[in-house]
């Protein structure tokens, strides 16, 4: 009965004319960062990578600490670099590769220490940037219990640090591990995309000091025909991670592995 | 300084192997001892009170000594069942949000009305009709603080003729009809707050929700044998047999159905062996072998069944007072064993990472909101206020209505 009812409800909330109310409601209750005057249905932000293009610097890592406040502890990212190591399989046997390894120290944000596997027994390594998904249908978003994270008609998921009770079930459900709880404010926390400065026309701090291009960032809304996001989704074949869930994750990347989770 | 130390040495203690997720790799898993105590406590409520039903609504006759017992079970431990949630929240001072402004697609925001509704309108709506007509009788008979308690109680309504007594009967009867799709729904929820999170393989399973609600009916089961028997024992009462019989049978019946439906499950996820499964085997083998094999399967399941299995066959050649030895000591290996469960869903769910590359160790600590000394006194308080509830409700110098046809002669 109970379920019936809030299923009822939830699909009430979901159509055309409730949508735009809650987009009133939450543009008028919301704390977003946003300026006075921003229209968040003008736009569509969107963030994508090539793979083959990151360094692993760890220069997006260290910007968007600085520019986020994000706790200085090394258990806490809005942003990360993965450091994939692929070995070569063993002589004789009949796979295509090796033992996969993955590290992530200080979530790349230092760089990355040489490798103790010898060159040669490397098949190849790269590096994946991680950030929040931007899922289209976010587990995040359907399990908040007070709706303090929420889908803002631009694209952009966000977190409300005044509404969060700090209970969790966001982060449980995140299955990219995109979230933490922020010690301090005793909040979830996340990578909102720097809405504070994309909303006022300026790139995400990780993108800004790429010095790779290999975060790519626009607004598919945009009418100028080569903007980059555009562009970058036209010349390349991408692909999303955990698609199996149906998280259907907006964040896309290029030349990806299939090792990559 | 010394601070610095110590921090610099939790840095350098390595609490993973493998890779874990960065945001994954703190001390401490996100939900800690707290929330194994959450579940558990809410499976014993829905339990004990369909452990009430079965007197109720199925009229099993021989367990009628334990009704009010049961009931009044189900309310001790439901009167604490958010406390681990609320103490665990970032923010406890914001928690009737969830109430007030509820985010409807949320199984956490709705567990907050499932729940409101269990102890409003099931709970307390039940033990008032029950227990109204002893509320007239003993408001009469008793003076001082528990006079002025037991007429607050009546809520003014002291009508106790024969017509009004039948509708307190039926109401009783149909709230109790009500409520055993409600415990169901109490802790199949929680259950679903678990099982609806698709992003970690240990939780996101249809059955969780079946799962928790057959593993509370046998602990909430459980809990009763072991309330009767230690109530019996502090009266220094007689055991009713019989009674103890019949809930063995019920627990013994409860428990097959459990432990055929977790293996079941297990089963299931062996032989589909999905992605994620060679980190779940490893789990199962290495990181929660004492809580799972030797704590939920061997102490909470196995020992159990050929105890309470052996009580079924030989009921009438085995000696009184081993039999009762026995029922206790099946009860508390279901109660521990059922912690274990608990402790293997929630703790067992966080000790590898969702890249399915790593897993994470935990050593539960003694002091802290998440320390097993703050969960020891959050399990003690529900038998603290059992306690003062049956002091208040169930106290053996008052007399119960010749009108309840659910005497309390057996304590």
């Amino acid at each position: 009965m109970l379920g019936a009812v809030s299923g009822a409800l939830a699909g009430l909330l979901s159509a055309p004319a409730a949508r735009a109310a809650k987009a009133t409601v939450q543009k008028v209750f919301a704390s977003s960062g946003a300026p006075n005057g921003y229209d968040p249905y003008k736009h569509k932000w969107l963030m994508c990578f090539d793979v083959d293009k990151c360094i692993g610097c760890g220069l997006c890592v260290d910007a968007c600490k600085t520019e986020n406040h994000v706790p200085q502890a090394s258990h806490y990212f809005r942003t990360w670099i993965e450091r994939y190591i692929i070995k070569k399989p063993k002589p004789g046997s009949d796979r295509t590769r090796g033992e996969v390894l993955v590290d992530s120290p200080n979530g790349g944000r230092d760089g990355f220490p040489p490798t103790v596997v010898p060159r040669e027994e490397i098949l190849k390594s790269f590096f994946v940037p991680k950030l929040c998904n931007l899922c289209e249908s976010s587990p995040c978003t359907q399990v908040c219990p007070v709706g303090a994270t929420f889908d803002t008609p631009d694209g952009a998921v966000l977190v409300d640090p005044n509404y969060c009770i700090g209970c969790g079930f966001c982060i449980q459900a995140c299955p990219y591990g995109c979230r933490f709880l922020n010690p301090e404010t005793k909040t979830a926390e996340k990578c909102n995309l720097c809405y504070h400065r994309i909303t006022r026309g300026l790139k995400p701090a990780c993108v800004e000091i790429c010095p790779t291009e290999a975060r790519i960032f626009g607004d598919l809304k945009n009418p100028v025909v080569d903007d980059p996001i555009q562009a970058f989704i036209q010349k390349n074949k991408v692909f999303s991670l955990k698609p199996h869930l149906g998280t259907e994750p907006r964040v896309m990347y290029a030349n990806l592995d299939k090792e990559v989770r | 300084m010394s601070l610095e130390i110590t921090n610099a040495i939790v840095e350098a203690i390595p609490r993973f192997e493998g890779y874990v997720y960065p945001n994954e790799s703190g001390t401490h898993p996100l939900w800690g001892f707290l929330i194994v105590l959450y579940p558990y406590i809410t499976g014993l409520v829905a339990g004990a009170f369909i452990m009430a039903s079965l007197v109720r609504v199925f009229r099993v006759k021989p367990l009628e000594p334990v009704y009010r017992l049961s009931l009044l079970t189900a309310l001790a431990f439901l009167l604490c069942a958010t406390l681990p949630l609320l103490f665990h929240l970032g923010h406890p001072e914001r928690s009737f949000q969830i109430m007030i402004t509820p985010h409807l697609t949320s199984p956490m925001a709705i567990f907050g009305f499932v729940y409101a509704w269990y102890l409003m309108a099931v709970l307390f709506l039940e033990l008032w009709f029950d227990y109204r007509e002893d509320f007239v009788e003993w408001s009469k008979t008793e003076s001082g603080f528990r006079g002025i308690l037991y007429r607050a109680f009546t809520l003014g309504v002291t009508d106790v003729s024969d017509k009004a007594l039948a509708l307190d009967h039926k109401l009783s009867w149909i709230i109790s009809i009500v409520g055993i799709p409600s415990a169901f729904l109490l802790h199949g929820y929680v259950g679903f707050i678990f099982g609806s999170i698709k992003a970690n393989p240990w939780w996101g399973n249809a059955i969780m929700p079946i799962i928790f609600i057959l593993s509370a009916m046998v602990s909430g089961i459980a809990l009763c044998v072991f309330n009767y028997m230690v109530l019996t024992w502090v009266r220094r009462r007689t055991l009713d047999l019989r009674c103890l019989d019949v809930m063995g049978m019920f627990l013994f019946y409860a428990l097959v159905i459990d432990a055929t439906v977790e293996a079941l499950d297990w089963i299931h996820r062996a032989y589909s062996a999905e992605e994620g499964f060679h980190v779940m085997e490893y789990m199962a083998k290495e990181r929660l072998f004492y809580t799972l094999s030797i704590g939920q399967v061997l102490v909470g399941t196995l020992i159990p069944l050929l105890l309470l299995g052996i009580l079924q066959v030989l009921r009438k050649r085995i000696p009184d007072a081993v039999r009762k030895r026995m029922y206790f000591c099946s009860a508390v290996f279901i109660l521990i064993g059922v912690l274990a469960m608990r402790w293997n869903v929630v703790m067992g769910g966080q000790f590898f990472s969702k890249s399915l590359r790593g897993v994470m160790s935990y050593k539960l600590e003694f002091a802290g909101v998440e320390g097993w000394f703050m969960g020891l006194i959050l399990l003690s308080l529900p038998f603290i206020i059992l306690t003062v509830l049956i002091k208040l409700f169930l106290a053996e110098r008052l007399p119960t209505s010749g009108h309840v046809p659910h005497r309390m002669e057996g304590i």
